[in-house]
């Protein structure tokens, strides 16, 4: 027991390492993930923000921080929903369950995996809002928006889950988008929540990345609600999600598809 | 039994909803014997091969591998895998792949031996969705290499290669159980069964309907077909000695039988009108079926062997 104990960081190392080349190499994937939320900023946070404001900050300085929600939130609903739809779907699952990895390796690997790609993504951010955009923070401010970010990933990573616990390998990628896109612009990812119209605005709280650009505007000091409750709805959202996954999950029994 | 079984079924089935997908199947599996799961699509050999490997649990009866739970992770430590997969991560060299299963092992096989017995010197550096379909197989012949296993289960590990390549992978299972390794391999290939098995165990619709050495199921195996078009009733075709099972194909008729010469010769005595006369191997699903249903002329028999 104690063996296998010893050999788990080395095969979780092992493993997220392999997801993340697998999904770095696969344009289908990286260039939506990574390029989409770069060059929505550069649109929107740039050209046409320029040095106007959003509330008490500039909006390219706001805008670092939705798009960065949005990129985090594109990335792990598309490695985890998409990734394990496939992955169950196709067998690829069943070969992996049926050597000795340790289930929940499998996916906090794909978590971790996220997270990096959540760190890519806020690190472009961050270099462009700060050489082109003129956005000026303390580095602790920047530490901290960060690690919202990074640490961000987590509710989504729960809700990609689920997704790919439930939906068929073919249908996956258009349910992800389905959910993912109207889900943003609802959540004041694209346009600031502020700006959007009554009623998107009264749905907003019932989805989870609305919650989430809550506290990392909250960490650029442009919010002042407080971050306990969008903390506690990130928690309900991700315990949600993990059950619902944890269920299909036992109902699937070996299945695949085509 | 010359040792005692790595792995036994005992009355395991497995029921989908109203499907039985496997009825109360026992089976043992010693080390250095290969027992070969013969039997067309749908017989229940996926389904076996999933409850040998805790993919799915059975409905009623019991598995063990290495006297546990096929789940308990002792057990998946001592068995190699390779299953049939739609898609296997193409964005991964096949390097990549192998490292990554030899580290989930206690004491994997040395890299360069699984790169060698596997077939795959000087591919490794290739990434997996570049490789030909041959290639590939040999990748998921290697993953279930990696922890160096008593216990291999292949599932049809020769499907889709040319001849050539089918044969250098029975020296591949042979050389394991010479090696004392206990193989399962599923095949619907009678030829491949007879290669390789120490035991053969035909499935056909989740039941056994035949369970021997290999000389002992080809003997029983109606494995000629005899096409012709003749003169004489159905009727009298089918009381010839040999005859398993007679239909009509359009104008001609199709005999299914285990001695095809003795049956032309009578076929050829009793009617000189007798013409279009072709003798061909039967496909096994359609040699097996006969078997189960007793040599009776079936309505829904597929005119072409799948």
């Amino acid at each position: 027991m104690s063996a296998r104990l010893q050999r788990l960081p080395r095969i979780l190392a092992m493993e997220t390492r392999a997801e993340f080349l697998k999904l770095i190499r696969l344009p289908a994937f990286a260039i939506p993930v990574i390029v989409l939320p770069v060059m929505f900023y550069v649109l929107f946070g740039l050209a046409l923000g320029g040095a106007r404001s959003a509330g008490s900050v500039r909006i390219s300085t706001y805008m670092i921080a939705t798009y960065g929600v949005f990129g985090v939130v594109g990335s792990a609903l598309s490695a985890l929903g998409i990734g394990v739809a496939m992955e169950r779907g196709q067998g690829w699952m069943l070969v992996k369950r049926a050597s000795p990895m340790p289930p929940l390796v499998y996916f906090v690997a794909k978590v971790l995996m996220s997270m990096a790609f959540a760190a890519i993504i806020t690190l472009l951010l961050f270099t462009l809002g700060v050489t082109a955009g003129g956005v000026r923070l303390p580095i602790g401010t920047f530490a901290i928006l960060g690690g919202t970010l990074v640490l961000g990933a987590v509710p989504f990573c729960a809700m990609g889950c689920a997704v790919g616990a439930v939906v068929g390998p073919n249908s996956a990628p258009a349910v992800v988008n389905l959910a993912y896109l109207p889900m943003a612009f609802a959540s004041g990812l694209w346009i600031p929540y502020e700006m959007l119209p009554k009623a998107v605005q009264s749905i907003a709280p019932a989805l989870p990345p609305y919650h989430l650009a809550r506290l990392a505007l909250h960490a650029l000091g442009a919010d002042q609600s407080p971050p306990a409750g969008h903390l506690l709805a990130l928690a309900g959202f991700s315990v949600a999600f993990l059950a619902l996954a944890v269920v299909a999950f036992r109902r699937d029994d070996g299945r695949t598809y085509g | 039994m010359p040792d005692t079984p790595v792995a036994t079924l005992r009355g395991a089935s497995k029921r989908y909803g109203a499907h039985d997908a496997l009825h109360p199947l026992d089976l043992d599996l010693a080390p250095g014997r290969v027992t070969a799961l013969l039997g067309p699509n749908g017989a229940g050999k996926t389904t076996t091969v999933r409850l040998l490997l805790g993919l799915t649990s059975p409905s009623s009866g019991t598995v063990r591998v290495f006297g546990a739970d096929p789940r308990d992770p002792a057990a998946r430590e001592r068995t190699g895998a390779m299953l049939q997969v739609g898609k296997v991560p193409e964005t991964l060299r096949v390097r990549e792949h192998v490292a990554l299963f030899r580290s989930y092992y206690p004491r994997p096989l040395r890299y360069d031996d699984i790169i060698a017995t596997a077939g795959l010197t000087g591919l490794d550096r290739r990434l997996y969705g570049t490789l030909s379909g041959g290639e590939k197989q040999r990748v998921l012949f290697a993953l279930a290499l990696c922890g160096d296993p008593d216990l291999l289960v292949l599932d049809e590990p020769t499907v889709g290669l040319d001849v050539a390549s089918r044969r250098v992978m029975w020296e591949r299972v042979r050389a394991l159980r010479d090696a004392g390794r206990a193989v399962l391999l599923t095949t619907h290939y009678l030829e491949e069964a007879d290669a390789l098995a120490d035991r053969v165990v035909v499935v056909a619709r989740g039941t056994v309907v035949a369970d021997g050495t290999p000389s002992q199921i080809k003997a029983r195996v109606p494995n000629r077909r005899v096409r012709c078009v003749t003169a004489l009733p159905l009727d009298v075709v089918r009381a010839i000695a040999g005859v398993e099972r007679v239909q009509q194909a359009g104008a001609a008729i199709e005999i299914l039988t285990g001695t095809a010469e003795s049956v032309v010769r009578e076929l050829l005595g009793r009617d000189r009108t007798l013409s279009a006369l072709e003798v061909a191997d039967a496909g096994l699903e359609e040699a097996f079926l006969a078997v189960t249903r007793g040599g009776s002329a079936a309505p829904d028999a597929p005119e072409i062997a799948a």
